[in-house]
């Protein structure tokens, strides 16, 4: 099967890096004057050069933004069902050589959690797991949904990457979209980061959005993890995935998200800083190149942060977020997956949002669409 | 101005409206009221039936504004009749406004998907007015399935580009047997008018009014464009000519 793999071993890393450090003021501002925005364009726009242009990329970000999604942001939580992992990756608190208790939602404790995020209004909800496959697997997935579809409109998920015919059957009883980030394109380092387990294993990460969007799957979430590499180049890599991935499977939609690195129990230290400025440029240029991308803000970001972003191009929001299992209800201070920035409530980020001149949207999908 | 009658109901105003996209249900009814529309569409995905928590129903309940159900986020026929049985169900109303576009970049009609859903939804007592390419072929085609309406798109959605596709809607105009409205792309009133002046039925608009500065203003803007294109097509408009009246007629000599 010809997957993302074919594309990305026509790209090397080092030259691309090079590509975008060399890109001049004439090329970003062809690019910001382009109707339709090519890779190199993006390119121009995540470089260096393009850094002294934020204001007017941030003007047509917003400009496009509206005209595409107008003055709304979508609201959804993260459910964390299990912190139970296999791998090892040095940058996550939920590494397997960490040594915390780890917990795997039953029944009634996820119904418990449900309530919760039911009460804060949310309608639209993300199930997140660590890599245990013994216990945590496409079984304990499709039982988990089956027990709490009927309660929200729109069910994302971001486990471990499964087999086409897995996705398949979370399809069919209505999962919405799969997230799954590469975390880092960058072949060697990624290695590092990911010794051990089955995540280790770069191109059957990297092939999974083709596995998804072959079984059918509405939405596929792409991103790299802010903090282990050149952000720039690993960027790029992510822009041309998702080309890729948009001509490929044309009824899919997508979304970009932009975890940088927070503290975390046993957590290395990033190894490059993404400032703020770097990263309004970077979902700028996102949406330059892409106008119908839908771009998603989490609550590893601050309050300053989150206040200033939504007009700027973003189209999601999480809110009154909790990453370990159970911190909605069961065991509210178990060990994080990372630590939340912005603390406040979902109905403080709906204050805020409509503050912005924007409107909180809690549903925009239904049951009855398959 | 004549009224527009369109299943079993009569309009004063031309006018109708999408009610997504604005910063917020109090600015999306202060719109819908400025623009003395009496049909608006709704996206049933948008609706929470049980909490309302959006707020959009209650934003709407208005005894002049009848609601339009749409079908958005459908991919196929199936799909489509699932969410219009729904939406019967729970807004009490058999009118459905049928989309069907299962690219969600371009947001692009199926006319192959559209077409069996009309057909089965006339069958099942809807009216039904489906969102198509501005393809005169397929209108003939969705009259056959015993559509109430069509509504051809004057550009991609959501792009305000106006009316990229007008000289196959004067085909569609001059050939229709039910009400045609065009939906999708008018970006300012005067798209709105220049439609209403071809001999469009009505116009629906959403983003224009929308994300404009001041929705309500925008809103009152389209509502009094599409009122004179109407009244224009309607006192038969003066034929744009590409050439002076010769001051020598080539027949004159028939008078002689």
């Amino acid at each position: 099967m010809h997957t993302f793999k074919n594309i990305f071993e026509l790209h090397n890393w080092e030259e691309q890096k090079i590509s975008i450090y060399s890109k001049t003021a004439k090329d970003v501002e062809h690019a910001i004057s382009s109707k339709k925005r090519t890779l190199e364009d993006f390119k121009a726009l995540i470089s260096p050069a393009a850094v002294t242009y934020i204001e007017q990329m941030a003007q047509a970000s917003h400009a496009l933004t509206q005209k595409r999604f107008g003055k709304t942001i979508q609201m959804y939580a993260p459910l964390y069902l299990s912190n139970e992992c296999n791998n090892i990756c040095t940058y996550c608190g939920f590494s397997f050589d960490n040594k915390i208790k780890r917990k795997t939602l039953t029944d009634a404790e996820l119904l418990k959690e449900v309530e919760v995020l039911k009460n804060n209004g949310f309608n639209h909800i993300l199930l997140v797991t660590g890599e245990a496959n013994k216990t945590v697997h496409i079984d304990y997935f499709k039982k988990a949904i089956a027990l709490i579809k009927s309660q929200f409109a729109n069910i994302s998920i971001e486990v471990q990457p499964l087999e086409t015919e897995e996705y398949k059957e979370l399809h069919e009883v209505g999962v919405y979209s799969v997230l799954v980030y590469q975390e880092t394109y960058h072949e060697e380092v990624y290695k590092n980061y990911h010794p051990k387990g089955k995540k280790s294993n770069f191109f059957y990460r990297m092939e999974t959005p083709d596995r998804i969007g072959t079984a059918g799957i509405h939405k596929i979430g792409l991103g790299i993890l802010l903090g282990l590499e050149d952000w720039r180049t690993d960027s790029f890599f992510n822009a041309l995935h998702l080309d890729y991935l948009q001509k490929k499977y044309w009824q899919t939609k997508f979304s970009v998200s932009f975890p940088r690195m927070r503290p975390a129990e046993g957590i290395i230290e990033p190894n490059v800083i993404v400032s703020d400025k770097d990263l309004v440029q970077l979902i700028c240029a996102y949406r330059l190149f892409n106008e119908d991308i839908e771009l998603s803000i989490s609550t590893r970001e601050s309050e300053k942060f989150r206040n200033n972003i939504i007009p700027l191009g973003v189209t999601s929001m999480s809110a009154g977020s909790k990453t370990n299992p159970g911190g909605y209800a069961v065991e509210p201070t178990s060990l994080e997956q990372f630590e939340i920035s912005d603390e406040r409530s979902a109905q403080e980020i709906s204050n805020l949002i409509s503050e912005a001149g924007y409107e909180a949207v809690w549903k925009d999908w239904d049951n009855v669409l398959q | 101005m004549q009224t527009l009658k369109i299943g079993d109901k009569e309009f004063i105003s031309r006018l109708f409206l999408g009610t997504g996209k604005f910063g917020s249900a109090k600015q999306m009814e202060a719109a819908v009221l400025a623009s003395a529309s009496e049909l608006v569409t709704v996206a049933l995905k948008r609706v929470d039936l049980e909490t309302d928590t959006d707020h959009l129903l209650s934003h709407l309940q208005h005894p002049h504004i009848n609601l339009l159900p749409n079908t958005s986020g459908a991919r196929n026929a199936k799909e489509a009749i699932f969410v219009a049985q729904l939406a019967r169900e729970a807004l009490e109303t058999n009118w459905l406004k049928l989309e069907i576009h299962p690219d969600p970049k371009y947001l692009m009609p199926d006319p192959i998907e559209t077409l069996k859903a009309t057909e089965e939804l006339a069958k099942m007592g809807f009216i039904v007015l489906p969102y198509i390419h501005a393809d005169p072929v397929l209108c003939k085609r969705l009259e056959d399935a015993g559509t109430a309406a069509v509504m051809p798109l004057g550009s991609p959605i959501g792009t305000n580009k106006g009316l990229k596709t007008i000289d196959f809607l004067e085909i569609i105009i001059e050939q229709s047997n039910v009400p045609v409205i065009v939906d999708a792309g008018i970006g300012s009133p005067s798209d709105a008018a220049k439609a209403m002046e071809l001999g469009a039925d009505a116009v629906l608009v959403n983003t224009a009014i929308a994300i404009a500065g001041n929705p309500s203003a925008m809103a009152a803007a389209f509502k009094m464009a599409v009122e004179a294109g109407r009244i224009a097509y309607e006192s038969s408009l003066a034929k744009q000519l590409n050439h002076a009246m010769a001051s020598s007629p080539l027949t004159s000599f028939l008078n002689e």
